[in-house]
């Protein structure tokens, strides 16, 4: 009896101590795709004002609609958050009804993002048209590439927490899916710093 | 457990709001055209640094105390490597395309 006891504890510090691991793996995996993005942004400001006599960014970028995803990623985050403090009291009906706002969110962050992409093709403004538009669409398109596959992930941990419950290993995905979505938002804060504000002035 | 949980909330909505006040101070002199020339990408940077590292403390939960030392020393690494790839690049292109002028 006693040595059963023992075993389910010593099982129970290993899968604590192989979670830890992971979620230092994807601290260093989160790190090295900021030195990605660092880098997509270096290229963006060196490309910025090759616009090869084409259409330039005070004629493309529309403030307005760039507020809106700001808005969107930014509520997506507090969300997030909510989800996170309802794991913590272990009210996994909670954590559905958050995640799912937060799919919204990010859903409505990838369309008004569609949208915008459509409407500069439509008006001659593709990625091949000039340097400045290459880096545009390479870095912004990377980052929705990025909320695109945040999304799919919380499909799937909307189904974990569904079928499997809150269990260690499930708490521990749900929190590394929240590191990856907040990072998200702080690539997004670079964005709108780097790429839109001084575009419009 | 109620109290954590609740200190938890208070954190995320302290982050939020500043979040949202550090994001609309930008937007707000952009669009109102409050201020010109070089003041304006200096708000703009400062108050996207300051944003980040209000996201890195409220939405991240990092701090000297119970963020594990390697997480820690490899976001410090990361930093030094953008600072040195963004930095370098950006002060050879500019300094060619000054020269090409």
């Amino acid at each position: 009896m006693a040595d059963s006891a023992q075993v389910a504890e010593l099982l129970e510090h290993e899968e604590k101590k192989s979670l830890e691991s992971r979620e230092f793996g994807f601290w260093v995996y989160l790190m090295t795709d900021a030195i990605i993005f660092a880098l997509l942004f270096a290229s963006y400001v060196v490309l910025s004002k090759n616009s090869a006599a084409g259409p330039t960014s005070n004629d493309l970028f529309d403030l307005g609609h760039t507020a809106g995803e700001t808005v969107l990623l930014l509520v997506s985050s507090l969300t997030f958050g909510l989800a996170t403090i309802a794991m913590a009291a272990g009210q996994s009906g909670r954590v559905v009804q958050w995640l799912f706002v937060t799919l919204l969110l990010g859903l409505g962050f990838l369309a008004m993002e569609m949208v915008e992409f459509y409407g500069m093709i439509a008006k001659g403004a593709g990625p091949g048209t000039s340097g400045f538009l290459s880096a545009f669409f390479t870095l912004v398109g990377t980052h929705g590439l990025h909320v695109a596959f945040g999304s799919l992930g919380i499909c799937v941990m909307i189904g974990q927490v569904l079928i499997k419950g809150l269990t260690l290993p499930v708490r521990s995905r749900l929190l590394r899916l929240g590191l990856f979505w907040h990072f998200l938002d702080i690539v997004w804060i670079g964005i709108f710093s780097v790429v839109y504000l001084p575009g419009v002035m | 457990m109620d109290h954590s949980t609740e200190r938890n909330l208070s954190t995320y909505l302290t982050g939020f709001a500043l979040a949202v006040i550090l994001t609309a101070i930008p937007f707000a002199l952009v669009w109102g055209g409050l201020l010109t020339g070089p003041a304006v990408y200096v708000v703009i940077a400062v108050a996207a640094v300051i944003q980040v590292l209000v996201h890195l403390v409220f939405f991240l939960h990092l701090n000297l105390k119970s963020t594990p030392a390697e997480n820690l020393f490899f976001l410090v690494f990361a930093a030094v490597l953008i600072f040195i790839m963004v930095g370098g690049s950006l002060w050879i292109m500019m300094d060619l395309h000054h020269r090409m002028m």
